[in-house]
């Protein structure tokens, strides 16, 4: 039976590699990831994981090295985090497009320059079109559970494609809270061997990332949309799975409070249950306001988000990254195209905030909530408004 | 002692390699394994050694604790360089019902006096303590002692398992220097 924990969300996401008996990790250490990396290097020395531990020179060395590795059916986990990710960036690509189940953990972290350690979204959206299965998680507990999830759903014969896992740098990899971690046996049960069918072998020849030309191109890259949007169903059978066994269960899209709700704040990652509390607070002064946090990122979840906030007048976004000279917030774009064709939609209204590490408070939450609000009713002359800024 | 049933936030300041982020982790480990929800985090960023940190714990009897952001009205603040006390308002947004706990040679009063606290305060030793028990001025164990009695916000016990845990063949004399702390430390208003 577990038992609940004080630990580090970082250890606890190396302990559950561990657990998962990766094969092989090939990483480069980042701030805020740096914890991940370094327990699993530790557990490996002390010989507690019978693993590689690759020591790269780079991120762009880290993935090529997974590339490899999972080509050869080894169970191959990595980390990264801000600058890093952007280092690897051609090489994400060529994973996703080889299927090649690699898992790689994320903690989210602001981009440069000005140089920030500090956590926000720009390094996922970034990497948005990568073709990589990607999810957030809201607290430690989700990291742990989705860690495992990640192994089975990406190695699953009907998707093998590279999942990564965001948990957001330092407000999620850096807190001690408390987590059931699994016994070795439940792990055992519930994530089979990793039987990647393609594997590189001297006596079966094959070519990976061949050369396409023109008259072969598009076919493979539309083999690829109908492969990561077909994951989604494996994705929802491993979280039912993993909820029955487990107890706790996972969605695409997550509500609180939004059954029927005339507002809606839209979030994901580790804010999300800061926001609850803005929205536990405002429905006590009697404002018809729920949350709605997006999970899945890719594939993206029209279905569900459609439900989500089909009955909601207002929807109002948070997102943590900018584009910069575009619509604001990358998420909102989004929300607002699965939207558009939808009659009736909400007003959707988008915010730019916590960037850089910057935190946005229960009062935060509120504020947002209310401008949102206004801004629904009264329009506004911008695209987005920048959360808290001082100009 | 602080309301046991309500969210106790708790802000740490050290300077670093004081270990202010390690007294967070063992406090919340401790809170934890009594059954209770409970969190701990640094102030995020790169560390030096030497440089004023901070570190957040937050202690929560029946409900899991969603707040994620910094604390900035702690019911209890906790110093545990004594130089911090003049260049740093250590007791910035401390709620009126809240307590000060500070490593000190000097009185209450005369704090008082110094830096216009008007809440409860905790005072204690914890350098020379720590000197006289590890032999070195680290006092982060020490000032989980002073904490706690100066709250009950865990049991001292529970530090027991966490201490063995970080610490190794140094625990016993980690646990020494926390137990004398927790005498010694003399609460005030």
């Amino acid at each position: 039976m577990a038992i609940k924990v004080g630990m580090e969300v970082s250890v606890a996401m190396g302990e559950m590699v561990k657990l998962a008996s990766a094969d092989v990790i090939a990483a480069y250490p980042i701030t805020p990831q740096t914890h991940i990396v370094e327990h699993l290097a530790e557990l490996v020395a002390d010989g507690e994981l019978d693993a590689e531990f690759i020591a790269v020179e780079s991120e762009h060395s880290a993935m090529s090295a997974c590339l490899g590795s999972a080509a050869v059916g080894a169970r191959t986990f990595t980390a990264s985090a801000g600058q890093g990710l952007e280092l690897m960036h051609e090489v994400l690509y060529v994973a996703s497009a080889m299927r090649l189940p690699i898992v790689m953990a994320v903690a989210n972290r602001a981009l440069s320059a000005p140089l920030s350690v500090w956590g926000d979204h720009s390094d996922v959206m970034a990497v948005r079109d990568t073709g990589w299965i990607q999810m957030f998680t809201e607290n430690g507990q989700e990291v742990v559970d989705n860690t495992l999830c990640a192994f089975r759903i990406a190695e699953h014969p009907r998707v093998l494609l590279p999942l990564m896992v965001h948990l957001d740098g330092f407000h999620l990899s850096h807190m001690i809270e408390p987590l059931l971690l699994p016994e070795q046996s439940e792990v055992d049960r519930f994530l089979p061997p990793n039987s990647y069918p393609l594997s590189l072998d001297p006596a079966r020849p094959v070519t990976m990332g061949d050369f396409a030309p023109p008259v072969i191109y598009t076919e493979t890259k539309w083999a690829q949309e109908v492969n990561l949007r077909a994951s989604k169903e494996v994705i929802l059978d491993c979280w039912k799975e993993f909820g029955d066994a487990f107890g706790r269960y996972y969605s695409p899209v997550e509500s609180y409070h939004s059954e029927g709700a005339r507002v809606l704040l839209l979030t994901m990652g580790s804010f999300s249950e800061t926001a609850m509390l803005a929205v536990d607070s405002l429905r006590s002064q009697g404002v018809d306001v729920g949350l709605v946090r997006l999970r899945l990122w890719r594939p993206f979840p029209f279905d569900e988000l459609r439900q989500a906030v089909k009955e909601a007048e207002v929807l109002i976004v948070l997102d943590r990254a900018l584009s910069v000279g575009g619509p604001g917030g990358p998420v909102c774009s989004e929300v607002k195209a699965a939207l558009y064709q939808v009659e009736p939609r909400p007003k959707v209204v988008s915010f730019v905030g916590g960037l850089g590490g910057r935190d946005i408070t229960v009062s935060g939450f509120e504020e947002i909530i209310k401008r949102g609000m206004d801004i629904a009713e009264k329009g506004s002359a911008s695209e987005f408004e920048m959360f808290g800024v001082r100009e | 002692m602080i309301g046991m049933d309500a969210l106790i936030e708790i802000r740490w300041h050290g300077r670093g390699g004081q270990g202010a982020v390690t007294s967070a982790e063992l406090l919340a480990q401790a809170a934890i394994s009594e059954g209770k929800y409970a969190h701990a985090f640094p102030s995020f960023g790169p560390e030096r050694r030497g440089a004023p940190v901070l570190a957040f714990v937050r202690v929560s009897k029946n409900e899991p604790i969603r707040i994620r952001a910094e604390i900035t009205q702690p019911d209890v603040v906790v110093v545990l360089d004594p130089g911090l006390l003049s260049i740093i308002k250590v007791t910035a947004g401390l709620k009126p019902g809240g307590i000060a706990v500070f490593n000190t040679r000097k009185s209450a009063g005369q704090l008082r006096q110094e830096l216009g606290i008007s809440t409860a305060l905790a005072t204690v030793d914890a350098t020379r303590i720590a000197r006289e028990v590890l032999g070195v001025p680290i006092t982060n164990t020490t000032m989980v002692g002073a904490l706690i009695r100066a709250t009950g916000v865990v049991d001292l016990e529970s530090l027991t398992a966490p201490i063995t845990r970080r610490f190794g063949r140094l625990a016993e004399r980690n646990i020494n220097a926390m137990k004398r702390a927790y005498e010694e430390t003399v609460i005030e208003g």
